[in-house]
């Protein structure tokens, strides 16, 4: 009886053991499979196979003719230097200035402290005013320009790295500031010296997320920039506005792979690293 | 060596003393505030306060003048039925999107959760869509969807007979459609906070559940689950307060369409301004802050104190 039960048992793990595997595949096969099929044979396709985009193979390949056309007419090469323009100023500075703001946060006490604290990360939920921020840049003359851009971004950011920098920075022992401090450095030198290069996997993290959120946004872009600054969502959604009147899906989607390359590349090196760095703030 | 022992046990000292708290002002000047608060001033809390100003204004661009009207723009918005539908657009759209997601999400980390190789593959595949471009994704499923497009395809050859459901133009079920869309996109990243929350949980615990007799599902049911409550606050918590937020997938997939039921706020933002119509355009973005404002808090409480509770 029992060895009957234990037979039947371990036939059901072996069969379970297969069952795994098999639902894994077919998921990523229908879920994902299936999409990016789409994109890459539409994309390789002429203008009149991509009208109606399918699942056919093209009967001519024709992907990097398609590249080349998409890279001039969506002028890709000067986006992606404009999203790198903005991108990395962006994120330095909202590293930098959150960090020194959340050494402040971290280590002062008082009522004016907490209630500044309070008001600087409330960002992190609330919804930035996005028709008032363009009014007022134009007020300022940085309307439009990659300044203005970077400004926007530098605050959108900076509620939440204040916020996880506060956090790291009191887990700090007071005792290695106040060692440097003795010694004669100034609280310049002392922040540059002592407390950044400690925050460095708070602040790798913080970089890979906030580049993805930068690198892809397009809201906050169509209303600071707008035309005037080629970046390379704003450029897509231009490609892609005048692509879906002319019916170019090859155009949209040689677009969408070139776009998504360099980010699936940086991703595919730094793997282990990114995905540890995403899971390791958001379970405590 | 010596001498740097001592002065560190000075300085500890020190901090006991009455001076501590000038020194500690001096060890973090309030300076060091000053380009985050510039920054947070310029780009947040002016912005924030002239929106309650400017939604009760005629500014537009079709006039030099700006008008004091009251609250005359909320009540066209009101009266014509837009401002309510796009809230609960909104809302609905961030609830489909917070239960999809993470319901995804956690089916993912489930099944993926033993450390073979088909399964690491398969994590890394479904990390791809977070970081592509919303906009991208947006595009792919209008491809996707169309009446022609490939899902029907497959539906036809699997059912043997002609679909061709119009996927995105139902004015009932487009925004569950949108919602998917969304959580499609973001269901890799809710799968590897679940992962991370899985990887936590005590081996003994579950083993010792095992050996009560307890099976898969009461083990999830009864342990895993409650035990993953941190990582379901924090899924919940952004998958919810990002898609009120939301725009990118929606609007290249629909448009806001059809007939306007799947407009999100921020694609009535987008759209009231590129027409000029800046003081609706406002009036909404104050809209939107003010729900955001209301069900933040109560929603992070909520999360939090029930992760207390279990």
């Amino acid at each position: 009886m029992s060895t009957a039960l234990s037979t039947a048992r371990a036939r059901g793990r072996r069969v379970a053991r297969l069952i795994q595997p098999t639902v894994a595949i077919a998921l990523v096969v229908l879920l994902l499979g299936v999409p990016f099929w789409l994109v890459i044979v539409t994309a390789s396709k002429n203008q009149a196979e991509a009208l109606n985009p399918n699942l056919a193979l093209p009967t001519h390949w024709q992907l990097f003719q398609n590249f080349g056309e998409v890279l001039d007419q969506g002028r890709m090469i000067p986006a992606f230097f404009g999203s790198l323009l903005v991108l990395v100023p962006s994120v330095a500075g909202v590293l930098i200035l959150g960090s020194m703001a959340a050494c402040v946060f971290g280590r002062r006490a008082g009522r004016g402290i907490t209630i500044a604290y309070t008001l600087a990360i409330s960002g992190i939920v609330l919804p930035p005013a996005v028709v008032m921020i363009v009014l007022l840049l134009k007020e300022i003359g940085l309307d439009g320009t990659p300044l203005g851009m970077i400004g926007v971004y530098m605050w959108m950011y900076l509620s939440t790295v204040i916020f996880f920098v506060t956090g790291f920075v009191r887990t700090i022992p007071r005792e290695l500031e106040e060692a440097a401090r003795v010694d004669g450095a100034s609280p310049v030198k002392v922040f540059f010296w002592v407390i950044l290069p400690l925050l460095g996997p708070t602040l790798a993290t913080a970089t890979i997320l906030i580049s993805l959120f930068i690198w892809n946004d397009v809201f906050y872009a169509l209303f600071v920039v707008g035309g005037r600054l080629d970046m390379l969502p704003l450029n897509l959604y231009q490609v892609a506005s005048a692509g879906l009147y002319l019916n170019n899906w090859q155009s949209i989607f040689a677009y969408i792979i070139l776009m998504t390359l360099p980010l699936l590349i940086v991703f595919m090196v730094m793997q282990r690293k990114i995905i540890s760095g995403i899971t390791s703030g958001a379970v405590k | 060596m010596t001498t740097k022992m001592g002065l560190v046990r000075v300085a500890t000292r020190a901090n006991k003393a009455p001076g501590a708290r000038r020194r500690r002002r001096q060890d973090h000047p309030a300076t060091f505030l000053v380009p985050a608060v510039v920054v947070l001033v310029v780009f947040y809390f002016v912005p924030t306060i002239l929106n309650f100003i400017y939604a009760f204004t005629d500014w537009s661009s079709f006039k030099s003048a700006i008008n004091y009207v009251g609250a005359e723009n909320f009540v066209d918005l009101f009266t014509n039925g837009t401002l309510l539908n796009d809230l609960r657009i909104t809302l609905i759209f961030a609830v489909l999107v917070a239960v999809f997601q993470n319901l995804f999400g956690l089916c993912l980390a489930l099944l993926l959760e033993k450390d073979t190789r088909i399964n690491r593959a398969a994590r890394v595949a479904f990390f791809v869509p977070v970081l592509m471009s919303a906009l991208a994704v947006g595009y792919i499923f209008q491809a996707v969807l169309k009446p022609e497009g490939a899902l029907n395809a497959i539906l036809s050859f699997l059912s043997g007979q002609d679909v061709s459901i119009a996927w995105l133009g139902s004015t009932t079920w487009t925004i569950v459609v949108v919602a998917l869309i969304q959580s499609w996109k973001w269901m890799g990243l809710s799968m590897l906070i679940f992962l991370a929350g899985l990887k936590t949980i005590n081996e003994d615990v579950l083993e010792a559940a095992r050996l009560d007799g307890a099976n898969w599902w009461e083990t999830f049911r009864r342990i895993r689950l409650p035990l993953l409550a941190p990582a379901v606050t924090f899924n919940v918590a952004t998958a919810l307060l990002g898609s009120m937020n939301g725009f990118d997938t929606v609007q290249a997939s629909t448009k806001g369409g059809p007939g306007g039921t799947t407009e999100l706020l921020n694609i009535f933002i987008f759209r009231t301004f590129g027409q000029g119509l800046f003081a609706q355009a406002t009036t909404m973005s104050l809209a939107l802050f003010l729900m955001v404002a209301a069900l933040a808090f109560p929603v992070i409480r909520f999360l939090r104190k029930r992760e207390e509770v279990l």
